[in-house]
């Protein structure tokens, strides 16, 4: 569109807009936190706004508008001065999501998807908020609720009614709190099990300071000695990785911690990011003397905006103590500092291209590979993506030594690892776990002894059933970013399987059309299942399709996008044979040609001739 | 040396343009060689509307849109040994597949016959009235590919698959040798 003068005018209505703008030097690649700080400031961003942002950053709107659009937390609607987001995922519906809908609904007037006519509430669905292991869970604003039941629901909206903030639910004193007691009092723990790594005692800095000892070099050969793998579910060689990075010549390089969190069924990091946060930071201080880096970035998903305050916390805590900003521990040369990105609720931007597209200001896509971020990352610098559970393990391994990493664990799969345990099992929460437990043994302890079918790695990774509740939780037989999700034997596997399939189709950034389309039509198959629709051929149909999927598409999200189905049609074939109708004389009994005609019987008022037997009578 | 009797071929035109059909003629004058091999039954191109016998294979034009076309298509089934399918239509309901888009709706169908007949900006119908003939076979609530249908043996690709296509793969059919397409000759971009 045009911008006319008077329009130009108009920018100066948006004083607070511009002030933000300034506040991120009109910085183009500081697009998001730009949006999300609009966002917070008026419910939503408008037109009018985007063209300040757009004249500010000297960027077209429609590029502002591309960002504006992308993220689920950002809206053009204006939305409620409270905005209610439920997790729908499937656990939580398992949980009784229902019945806190209703509740929800009627005490505050409005349904689901919709903003109260003051512009008081606006009520949501959003998926997996990482409260896995205590739905129902929601986000009120900044602020999470959890164990959500009607009657809680009834008093919370009560209390919000009568003027309380969201903050209040969470305590009255809630502003004299520390960042750690807020986050304390809103998110439970859950820590079940402490390994020898992460979750037992840690020393404080005691790997940075070892790491002073160490050149470059040395660090990531201790790394790479000690075969840790990455946290984040691709499992790749973080020693190797940083290797990369460092061999590329380059005047900047970057570390960026992702902490996206955004696989359903995974709360391990924020687990970590709550406890061991200080662990995080000195890991990633420990990568960048590795790499060279001078700066760094940790992208926190913002449902765990909660979190925000902590971690800015830490930060300014270890830069007043000489552990973060110019001459770390007083050294000559180890500089290196890191800004905290909020993402807005988009599950791809786990995926590092998407990651850092998000950093950049962009939308957040994947980025076509090779290059890989650890040759042109962030800004085209080499960049090391690392998640949160990695990078914590390096501060350990430095202060340990790589044998010590090394002989947990087993062969191809060292350490220990964190798995976030939720669904139907007595004790959900985290487990800190040597690589090499079988799912049996993870389930005793979590009390799902019960479980009929454990989704491990969530959507992305593998269902799997009693009679290989054997198989080992390692990077060569079952890999998992964390995620053990456990199903009883009352639950529907097409169900969940349906659900899974309207999470991709609701997260797929839509850049390969084989994603965009085809999760949607693979959704639509198994919908044709539930309802007893389906025949023989769609079995290979959901094979077919699924096969071109993973073939076709460009980043990590597509190419798992079919795993929810192919792993139950392999591992509970008879739940989908059970559901298929066979022909008969080869004609389909699965086309019902009486509700195909009954629209048409009802607009022309009139019977069918050919398929109503007592027509003409 | 007793003659092989001909194999006996049955068309219909369903929820298509017939340009299907015109390509089946497109074949030529191999038509003279193909008519050595095969008569044909029930078939706009004969005129015939019944099946006079069990036919050898069938071809099908177009989806279901209607009521008719799906009695037609189970007719076929029933009274062929193999159907095949051609063009887009046949094979996932084609261009009248557009109406499957409406789906926004509380009432699709009425939606659509409403821009066809009455709203839409290019209409002049002086009647103002959707045809409700009772002579007119019912819509159904979406436009089906053959295959939601019946179960079909074969599809021939193309809108309209080209004249060759629709030869070679019948008559390698009828010489029991049909072994797919080769790639170049189903490549439409
Ligand atoms: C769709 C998608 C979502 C992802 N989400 C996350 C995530 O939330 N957290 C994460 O650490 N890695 C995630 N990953 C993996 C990252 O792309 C990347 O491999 C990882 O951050 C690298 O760190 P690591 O080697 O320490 O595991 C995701 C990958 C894909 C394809
Ligand atoms: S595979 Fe899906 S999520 Fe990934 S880039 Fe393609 S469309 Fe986007
Ligand atoms: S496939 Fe093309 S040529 Fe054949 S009936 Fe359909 S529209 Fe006509
Ligand atoms: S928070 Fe609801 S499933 Fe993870």
């Amino acid at each position: 569109m045009h911008v006319t003068d008077t329009q130009l005018t108009q920018a100066s209505n948006w004083p607070d807009v511009v002030g933000i703008c300034e506040t991120y030097a009109n910085d183009p690649h500081r697009m998001l936190d730009i949006l999300r700080a609009i966002q917070d400031r008026y419910r939503h961003i408008s037109q009018e706004a985007m063209e300040v942002v757009a004249r500010q950053t000297g960027l077209s709107k429609i590029a502002v508008e591309g960002v504006a659009s992308f993220y689920a937390f950002l809206s053009s609607d204006p939305k409620g001065r409270i905005t209610i987001r439920l997790c729908d995922d499937i656990v939580d519906r398992f949980a009784g999501l229902t019945e806190i809908v209703e509740a929800f609904e009627s005490e505050l007037g409005i349904r689901m998807d919709e903003t109260s006519p003051d512009g008081t509430f606006s009520l949501e669905y959003t998926p997996c908020i990482g409260m896995c292991d205590q739905a129902p869970a929601a986000m009120v604003n900044d602020v999470i609720l959890t164990h959500l039941t009607p009657e809680k629901v009834r008093e919370i909206v009560a209390r919000l009614k009568s003027g309380e903030r969201p903050e209040d639910l969470i305590s009255h004193r809630f502003d004299e709190l520390s960042p750690r007691e807020r986050a304390d009092r809103m998110v439970d723990g859950n820590i079940r099990h402490a390994g020898a790594v992460l979750l037992g005692p840690v020393p404080e800095d005691a790997g940075l300071k070892a790491s002073l000892n160490l050149t470059p070099a040395q660090i990531i050969d201790t790394v790479e000695a000690s075969g840790l793998r990455g946290c984040g579910g691709a499992g790749f060689s973080a020693g190797r990785k940083w290797r990369f990075a460092a061999e590329t010549d380059a005047e900047r390089r970057f570390i960026i911690c992702n902490a996206d969190e955004g696989e359903p069924g995974t709360f391990k990091d924020r687990v970590l990011l709550t406890e061991r946060p200080h662990l995080l930071v000195e890991g990633m201080t420990i990568a960048a003397r590795a790499v060279g880096a001078r700066e760094g970035i940790i992208y926190l998903r913002g449902e765990y905006v909660y979190l925000r305050e902590l971690i800015e916390e830490v930060l300014a805590d270890r830069r007043e103590r000489g552990l973060l900003g110019d001459r770390i521990l007083g050294e000559d040369g180890f500089d290196f500092d890191i800004r905290l990105q909020m993402g807005a609720g988009a599950y791809v931007c786990g995926e590092e291209g998407a990651l850092i597209s998000s950093c950049e200001g962009l939308p957040g896509e994947p980025k076509t590979r090779p290059p890989y971020p650890v040759t042109r990352g962030y800004l085209g610098f080499p960049t090391v993506v690392n998640n949160v559970e990695t990078l914590c393990h390096v501060a350990r391994i430095l202060d340990r030594g790589s044998k010590w990493f090394f002989g947990m664990g087993t062969e191809g799969s060292h350490g220990t690892k964190l798995f976030s345990v939720s669904g139907d099992c007595r004790n959900p929460g985290v487990y800190e776990l040597p690589y090499g437990h079988s799912v049996a043994e993870l389930l005793e302890m979590a009390g799902g002894e019960e479980a009929a079918a454990v989704l491990v790695g969530g959507p992305s990774g593998t269902m799997i059933a009693r009679d290989t509740f054997d198989r080992k939780l390692t990077f060569d037989d079952l890999a998992t970013g964390g995620a053990i999700v456990v199903f009883s034997r009352e639950r529907n596997i097409l169900e969940i399987v349906e659900y899974y399939m309207s999470f991709f189709v609701h997260e797929s950034c839509g850049y390969c059309t084989p994603c965009r389309v085809g999760n949607v039509f693979l959704q639509k198959a198994v919908g044709k299942f539930r309802k007893g629709l389906a025949n023989q051929a769609d079995i290979e149909y959901l094979r077919d399709l699924s096969a071109t999927i993973i073939e076709t598409s460009r980043c990590g999200l597509g190419m798992t996008s079919p795993n929810p189905i192919l792993s139950t049609l392999e591992n509970f074939p008879l739940v989908y044979s059970a559901m298929v109708k066979p022909s008969k004389d080869r004609t389909r009994a699965t086309f019902d040609i009486q509700s195909a005609i009954s629209d048409a019987r009802h607009l022309a008022k009139r019977r069918s001739y050919i398929f109503d037997r007592d027509f003409g009578e | 040396m007793t003659e092989l009797p001909k194999a006996r071929i049955a068309t219909a035109s369903l929820a298509g343009c017939f340009g299907c059909h015109m390509a089946l003629l497109d074949i030529d004058e191999r038509l003279i060689e193909l008519m050595k091999l095969v008569e044909f039954d029930r078939s706009p191109l004969t005129d015939i509307k019944t099946f006079s016998h069990r036919c050898d294979i069938g071809i099908i034009e177009g989806g279901c849109c209607n009521e008719e076309n799906v009695h037609v298509l189970r007719d076929f089934r029933r009274n062929c040994d193999i159907l095949i399918g051609i063009g887009q239509c046949a094979i996932m309901g084609g261009l009248p597949a557009m109406r499957n888009a409406i789906m926004h709706s509380d009432e699709p169908l009425r939606e659509c016959l409403e821009e066809a007949f009455i709203t839409g900006r290019y209409i002049r119908n002086t009647t103002h009235n959707i045809p409700n003939d009772p002579a007119l076979p019912l819509l159904l609530d979406e436009v089906y590919a053959c295959s939601e249908v019946v179960e079909m043996d074969y599809h021939i690709p193309g809108c309209a698959p080209t004249g060759d296509v629709i030869y070679e793969t019948l008559s390698s059919l009828l010489a029991g040798k049909f072994r797919g397409f080769e790639k170049e000759k189903i490549r439409f971009d």
